[in-house]
Order: structure tokens, then sequence, then C-alpha cells
């Protein structure tokens, strides 16, 4: 495949790249949260994270 | 050797996918955020009326997978009713109907969501507290937006219980098990939707007409649904002042329960009473409008009264 056919193809508008950009960038925090929780709650609870009767 | 030779005319199909141009207040709004807010609320007072102590970790894990899981509910509402969302005014500014966020999209971003509260909730927190929230959103989803809303002018007398659950999730999140206090919120709630709703159904009957939606109004007409108004008002003053004799919610909250249910009362029987011109249609609107303030002060004196306690217990 040459460098012409490479080049056609889908191209993103200003608009698109920005809002893909943005939503990139709110999963990024929506994932950095839920490290975070996970990490916290595993603080508070200490070793009774591990006890999980159900 | 023959050339092959394609049956499908190649040049016709549109083959280019489509790019999104949604950005992250179009998903927000999938959230919806004014409903979130106000099953926050009732879950923060769930929570804080626990007879426990709940670490400010847990507290705030358990509200915002309750949060979450409220906002899958809405994108996966806002999925299933983005026809008729289209055909009202009220909700034709939603993400789907302005073709920002497609129904794919929408239903995958709310099972996302859905799936990652309610494991969160589960994992983080506890089972009970995970399952209800699982059983809430499907309540909504399911039975409310899927089976009733189109079928029968109960939708939002049976669907409001969705709506009522956000307490009860709270409470067992912060227990781990479920109790009389809880329902009682699920009560107030449950009996509150059904006026506060078919207020709004009222002076947006058109709109679901216009739409094929069943909302008493259309149906029964506004007569109707103005005894049935005044009915369900009734019933939900006498529930929402019923924890006070009965021990569960104190003076403070016996006392405010009777003058906002004495407001809600009275503003109920002005709608069953003006049936007619602008009068009628601003009685309709005063009571929607307060059953919001309603609800709200309710909750808020139970929140301020165990705040109250907690900074000064040695004067109760």
């Amino acid at each position: 495949m040459d460098d012409n056919q490479e080049q056609k193809g889908i191209v993103l508008t200003e608009a698109q790249k920005k809002s893909r950009r943005e939503r990139s960038i709110a999963i990024a925090l929506a994932l950095g949260v839920l490290v975070l929780l996970f990490f916290a709650v595993t603080i508070v609870k200490g070793p009774a994270v591990l006890m999980r009767p159900i | 050797m023959r050339p092959v030779v394609s049956v499908v005319d190649h040049s016709a199909m549109e083959l280019t996918p489509r790019i999104s141009e949604a950005d992250v207040a179009d998903y927000v709004a999938l959230l919806k955020p004014r409903v979130m807010s106000l099953v926050v609320f009732t879950a923060l007072v769930g929570l804080a009326i626990a007879p426990v102590h709940v670490h400010p970790v847990l507290a705030f894990t358990a509200l915002l997978c309750i949060a979450v899981g409220a906002g899958a509910s809405g994108a996966l509402n806002m999925w299933y009713e983005s026809d008729i969302d289209a055909l009202m005014t009220r909700t034709a500014n939603r993400p789907i109907p302005r073709g920002r966020v497609t129904p794919p999209e929408a239903l995958t971003f709310g099972m996302t969501l859905a799936f990652f509260s309610v494991m969160t909730l589960g994992i983080l927190v506890n089972w009970i507290a995970g399952a209800l929230l699982a059983f809430t959103i499907f309540f909504y989803v399911v039975i409310y937006t899927i089976a009733l809303k189109r079928w029968t002018a109960q939708n939002i007398v049976i669907g409001g219980a969705a709506g009522a659950l956000p307490p009860v999730v709270a409470w067992a999140a912060a227990t781990g098990s479920l109790s009389v206090e809880p329902f009682l919120l699920f009560l107030i709630i449950f009996f509150w939707t059904p006026p506060h709703f078919w207020a709004l159904a009222l002076f947006r009957s058109e709109d679901y007409a216009r739409a094929g939606v069943p909302m008493l109004p259309v149906v029964a007409g506004p007569d109707a649904t103005r005894l049935q108004i005044l009915l369900y008002s009734i019933v939900l003053v006498a529930v929402a002042l019923a924890p006070w004799p009965l021990g569960y919610f104190d003076a403070v909250y016996g006392i405010t329960s009777l003058i906002l249910g004495g407001g809600m009362l009275a503003l109920a029987a002005d709608v069953y009473r003006r049936r007619e011109g602008r009068e009628a249609s601003r009685a309709t609107r005063r009571l929607f409008a307060f059953s919001i303030l309603y609800l709200f002060g309710l909750f808020a004196t139970l929140l301020i009264d165990v705040l109250v306690r907690a900074a000064v217990p040695t004067s109760w």
C-alpha cells in the first residue's frame, strides 16, 4: 500500500477530534476515580476487605 | 477465465462510518442530572438515618454508585424512548433526538454504567445494597420504561417504586440489612410520585397525547386526574405524617410534615377546584413546583435532625 492510499480513509474534522479528545479524557478520569475508590476502600477496610460473607 | 461480475451496485452504498461529535455534556445529559440529584439527596437521607457509623469513604462510595446507577437508568430510559422523546417538546432537546448520540451508543453507555455501579457497590460495600441497586435499575428500565409506560395509565404509580428505592439501597449499604425506617421513606416517595407527575402531565397532556403515552390526563381526562391527584395527596400526607406518632421520627419531623402536608393538600384541593382557563393551569404548576419543595423539605428535616443530634448529642 503506497503513501497516497494510506492517507485516504477516514479523516476526522477538528470538531470530531476535539469531542473525541474530551471523551477520552472523561473516560480516563472515570477509570482513575474507580482505581482510587478501590484503593481507598481497601485502606479503610484493612484486612476486613478479604472477609466477604454472602 | 470469465470475469467476476458483482450484482451489488457498490457505488450506491454509503460505507463511511458515522463519526461521533458528541461531547461530554451530551453524555452527562443522558444521565438525567436533575433526577440524579434528587436520587442522591434521598439516598443521603437513607444513609444518614441509619443507626450505624458509616466510614465517610464507604458512604461516598455508596452514594457515588447509587448516583451512577440512577444515571445508567436515565441513559437506558433515553435509549428506549428516543422515538417518543422526539415528539415531545419537553424531551425533544435530549441528546438522541438531537442526533448527538445514537441509540446504540446510549445503550452501551447505560449498560456499562449499570454494570460498574452494581459491581462496585457489591464489591466495595455489600451485596444486599448491590442487588437492590441492580433491582432498581431493572425495575426502572424494564418494568417502568419498557413494560408499563406505553401500556397503562398506572405507569407512574407502579413505576414510582423505582424512584422510591434509593433510600432503601442507601440504608442497606450502611447497615447490610433492611428495616422499617427505609421503607417509610420508600412509601413517602412512592405516594408522592403520582400527584407530582400527574400535575406535570396535566399541563403537558398535549405532548403525551402526541407521543401516544397513556398518561392519566390523556386516557381518563383532566377531571379524573384532578380527583386522583387529590386522593393520592391525602394518602401521601397521611403516610408522611405516620412515622411521627408511630415513634420512628421525632416531633421536629412531625411538625414539618404537618405544615408541608397542609400546603400540599391546599394546593391539591386548588387543582381539584379550578378546572378552566389560566387559573387551572396556574394551580397545576403551583402544585408541581410545591411537590418538589414538599419532598425536599421532609427529607431535609430528617437530615438536619440527624446532623443536629450528631453535633449536640447531650441536648437530646
